[in-house]
């Protein structure tokens, strides 16, 4: 087994805390079984709930008829589109998408139209999950099946079915906004475009110009956890949901907007989340649970089944793409062109806005064109996942790339470093970057004993892709209170998927001085904590982190005011070092923590701030896979021989977590890349719906994942932080792409590249005699 | 409805009655007739390792197992790992090698571990990854969890 790189990293030399590895500190609930998750959810007297979900991709409802279901002893409360206040009686308006609770609405409880197998439709509360499960069966629905539109280039077509018979085109300048109705009704949601110099007289100076076109399927995040909520309405109108989310304030906001009640009636309860990755930032069964509780009097809970996670969340967009580059001999690029079309499922909505942005980030190209497509589909509405819609975009870029860099007869690391972007190079959008990491992370690589080893034996090969992500910022809040102890707890509203608390508690600890075991960190619900957007987004050790270290000078602040009453000098002149409140006036002036917060009831009283994170500088992220691969030309299967991933995070808080992400990532990436697909047959069903066919990497699948963490600080965070969580899923794909391509000279341009589609282009290869 | 059964299995240690339907699974009997919580539900058709238990001494997907089935069985599960003495080596390994991350997997991947260290205290890296091939983890990339594995190895073996 080969071993990480071990070396004091940047943050080791310049932190006591940061940069050391301590034991998280909700391990322990998670390693004995102690913790709660959200199927883990008991109350008194508590029902069970099911879905009815469509059985057709495409069908108007013309009649609901749950009377049988009703009648079943056991069934207390059932649940159609008609119990929801906001969509009631109203037609959907898809030109409001953005955020629209109503699109959100409609695809917990489809009213009018089904769009996709699996779409819930009713929902049935009884006293155990059998029940509901019969119940719902019972439940008739009358259809007209309509005909589905699954391909994106089909549903551009002009004579396609509409999804929506009233969706418009938009165009779209900046990302984010909806844009310009241009009143074309189609299945195209949204155009959006970038454009830089010109690309014409460009590709006229170029030497050499590289064009492929790629596919990719849709992909699940496959988080292990299927979605669960337990919802209790209590008799005056005070709606408790417990919920396994990304961010309980989101869920809150989004279930009162469905439900039509204020905020301050719903309160979340954060259960610890068995992974989420994107999927578990909308809300699917929160309302409907709330619903039937309101209903049938009583607390209900609803836990999906794996198959209605596959074809009742979101998984992430397919697509189409056209890329053209070009470069000079001595390997400068001189223009690029990029065609995307993101399917997005029901709704409009997908993440092509993202890989229109981020997929050519790693180069400074001065002639660019993007024109980015977002097209409604009959598939699940696509939910978030790592790095939305960047490693598609990265696929097409970074193989485009490598193909240019082999005709050119340049080595594809030289010529990566030849165009690489550094600090004040223009993005696609005309904005220069900040502070970034992609030179060091390209020299990185160059100089890894894994690049440096030569790859010996027949159909091996060796690949490299860079990958870039934007990162999120939004804001977080976070409560410190001080013990008497000298301990401090520490409150925020970020919930922990991976070891977050830590990551936030260490932060908190660096401010003040203490051990990371000093401080105890929770996860508040929404009416314990100041709002804090969701954990996603690579966004909680920086922003929650900001939040931390905020309310822990102002501990500080407080606590030199403190000492400078009992020293009767100024706060000012009070310096802390070491954990040691110090007098700059006399210097045998000296307080620890523990003793101010020992002595804090007769010196004013607790001492407790709480503080919330607005950050302006997000640090952007730019990582890399380097993967070496077998091909087996009889089967056509890939074996994963070697795989380092290389990541500027700005600074490794806890590095054992950051790694992990690292890790995470990159193996989602080679899952995504090999195996995984949604496989749908003709009429629309996802014929692969469980974990055995849809097949997620295995531990036997993989070698070690070596990890090679960069630190180019980020200036809008004290400590340097930069998000860590997604980037990494980015490049993978077209790593290796290119790795099987080194192995056996075959270019693989769809997604996955799985045994059968392998061989199929191996056999090509050989009809074409090459 | 139809008529419960009784069932009499010793849990972790204890000897444990319970009344069940027929149709339920030895996963639903742990979980909500038990509230034995720890033990988790991914996929509920055997294809995930989230609800691995040992079931007279060997490791099972609990969800593919009636709940009647487990008459006079004896049945560990994630919650009877650590002894009053503590936490066992794997769960002191899982913390320190930091091989969990949202941790759903990690009771499943706890208990099919500790089976395999106690019949073989010296597995290695590949047969680790051979017999943890059915449970699932989709946060870590298993690197981790292999590494703890192997360390806790080494703990039982009196090595370390
Ligand atoms: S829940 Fe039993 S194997 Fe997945
Ligand atoms: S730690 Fe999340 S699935 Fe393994």
């Amino acid at each position: 087994m080969t071993t990480t790189v071990e070396r004091p990293t940047e943050s080791q030399r310049r932190f006591k805390v940061i940069g050391t590895r301590p034991i998280r500190h909700d391990g322990l609930g998670k390693v004995t079984g102690a913790d709660r998750y959200g199927a883990d959810v008991q109350l008194p007297g508590m029902l069970h709930a099911k879905m009815l979900r469509s059985p057709h991709a495409h069908a108007r409802i013309k009649k609901i008829d749950t009377s049988k279901a009703e009648a079943l002893p056991g069934v207390k409360a059932v649940v159609t589109s008609r119990d929801l206040p906001i969509i009631d009686d109203k037609p959907i308006d898809l030109a409001e998408t953005l955020g629209n609770p109503r699109v959100l609405a409609e695809n917990a409880l489809a009213s009018s139209k089904v769009l996709y197998k699996g779409h819930a439709i009713a929902a049935v509360a009884a006293t155990s999950p059998h029940i509901a499960e019969e119940a719902a069966e019972l439940i008739e629905v009358e259809y007209e099946v309509l005909q589905p539109v699954l391909d994106v280039r089909e549903a551009m077509k002009k004579d396609a079915p509409l999804i929506h018979e009233k969706l418009t085109t938009h165009e779209v300048q900046r990302r984010f906004t909806r844009g310009d109705d241009t009143g074309v009704i189609s299945n195209v949601a949204s155009h959006l475009q970038f454009k830089q110099g010109d690309v014409a007289d460009g590709f006229s100076r170029a030497d050499v110009v590289v064009e492929r076109e790629f596919t990719t399927v849709p992909v699940h995040q496959g988080y292990i956890e299927p979605q669960a909520s337990t919802a209790q309405w209590a008799p005056d109108g005070h709606l408790t949901i417990w919920t396994s989310s990304q961010g309980s304030f989101g869920i809150r906001d989004q279930t009162a907007a469905i439900l039509g009640i204020p905020q301050s009636m719903v309160k979340v309860v954060p259960m610890e989340i068995g992974g989420g990755f994107g999927g578990k930032i909308g809300t699917y069964l929160d309302p409907v649970a709330a619903l039937l509780s309101k209903k049938a009097g009583l607390p209900v809970k609803i836990v999906m089944t794996r198959k209605e996670v596959f074809e009742g969340t979101g998984p992430t967009s397919g697509s189409y793409m056209r890329c053209k580059i070009g470069a000079r001999r001595d390997g400068t690029i001189t223009a690029a062109e990029f065609y995307l079309a993101y399917g997005a499922g029901a709704f409009p909505g997908s993440p092509v806005g993202a890989g229109a942005m981020y997929g050519l980030a790693p180069y400074k190209i001065d002639n660019v064109l993007i024109d980015a497509y977002d097209v409604v589909l009959n598939n699940p509405k696509v939910a978030a996942y790592r790095a939305p819609g960047t490693p598609q975009a990265a696929f097409a870029v970074e193989s485009t790339l490598d193909e240019l860099a082999e005709k050119l007869g340049i080595e594809p690391m030289e010529f990566r470093l030849t165009n690489a972007v550094r600090e004040g190079d223009r993005q696609v959008n005309g904005i220069p970057f900040g502070s970034v990491g992609c030179v060091e992370v390209e020299e990185a690589i160059k100089n890894h004993p894994h690049y440096r080893t030569p790859l010996n034996g027949a159909n091996r090969g060796r690949g490299v892709a860079m990958g870039f992500w934007g990162n999120g910022g939004m804001q977080s809040s976070a409560t410190i209170n001080v013990n008497t102890d000298g301990t401090i707890s520490l409150i925020t509203g970020s919930v922990d998927i991976g070891g977050t608390r830590v990551a936030v508690a260490m932060q908190a600890a660096e401010v003040l001085g203490l051990a990371a075991e000093d401080v105890v960190p929770t996860v508040g619900d929404t009416n314990a904590v100041g709002w804090t957007g969701i954990t996603g987004g690579s966004r909680t050790a920086f922003s929650t982190g900001i939040a931390a270290i905020t309310a822990a000078e102002q501990i500080k602040r407080t606590m030199a005011e403190r000492a400078a009453l009992k020293w009767e000098t100024q706060p000012e002149d009070i310096e802390f070092e070491d954990g040691v409140f110090v007098s700059k006036m006399n210097r045998e002036d000296r307080l620890t923590f523990k003793e101010i917060a020992a002595s804090m009831m007769a010196t004013g009283g607790p001492i407790t701030a709480s503080a919330s994170s607005n950050p302006r500088q997000v640090g952007v992220s730019f990582a890399a896979t380097l993967v070496d691969v077998e091909v087996d030309r009889e089967t056509g299967k890939v074996q994963i021989l070697r795989a380092t991933a290389f990541q500027d995070v700005g600074m490794a808080v806890h590095p054992s977590y950051v790694e992990g992400q690292m890790q995470g990532g990159t193996v989602q990436g080679i899952g995504w890349a090999l195996n995984e697909e949604y496989f749908f047959t003709d009429d629309g069903t996802m014929a692969n719906s469980s974990f055995l066919d849809y097949r997620m990497p295995t531990s036997l699948d993989l070698p070690a994942i070596d990890t090679e963490i960069i630190e180019v600080p980020n200036p809008g965070h004290p400590f340097g932080v930069r998000g860590v969580g997604e980037v990494s899923i980015v490049a993978p794909m077209a790593a290796v792409a290119n790795a099987i391509h080194d192995a056996v000279g075959i270019r693989m341009t769809s997604l996955p590249m799985s045994p059968g589609e392998v061989l199929k282009a191996l056999d090509e290869q050989q009809r074409a005699g090459k | 409805m139809s008529l419960k059964i009784h069932v009499r299995t010793t849990v972790n240690g204890e000897e444990t009655e319970f009344l069940c339907e027929g149709r339920q699974s030895l996963l639903e009997a742990l979980r909500d007739i038990l509230g034995l919580t720890g033990t988790k539900e991914g996929c509920n058709d055997g294809n995930c390792g989230a609800c691995t238990i040992n079931l007279d001494g060997r490791i099972v997907d609990s969800c593919l197992v009636l709940a009647a089935e487990a008459e006079g069985k004896t049945i560990l599960t994630i919650e009877g790992v650590a002894s009053i003495d503590g936490l066992h080596p794997l769960q002191q390994s899982f913390l320190e090698q930091a091989a969990l991350q949202c941790g759903i997997c990690t009771p499943g991947f706890i208990v099919a571990a500790k089976a395999l260290l106690e019949q073989e205290p010296d597995a290695d890296e590949h047969r680790i990854r051979h017999w943890l091939a059915g449970n699932l983890c989709r946060c870590t990339g298993y690197d981790k969890i292999i590494r703890a594995v192997l360390d806790a190895g080494a703990v039982v073996r009196g090595a370390k």
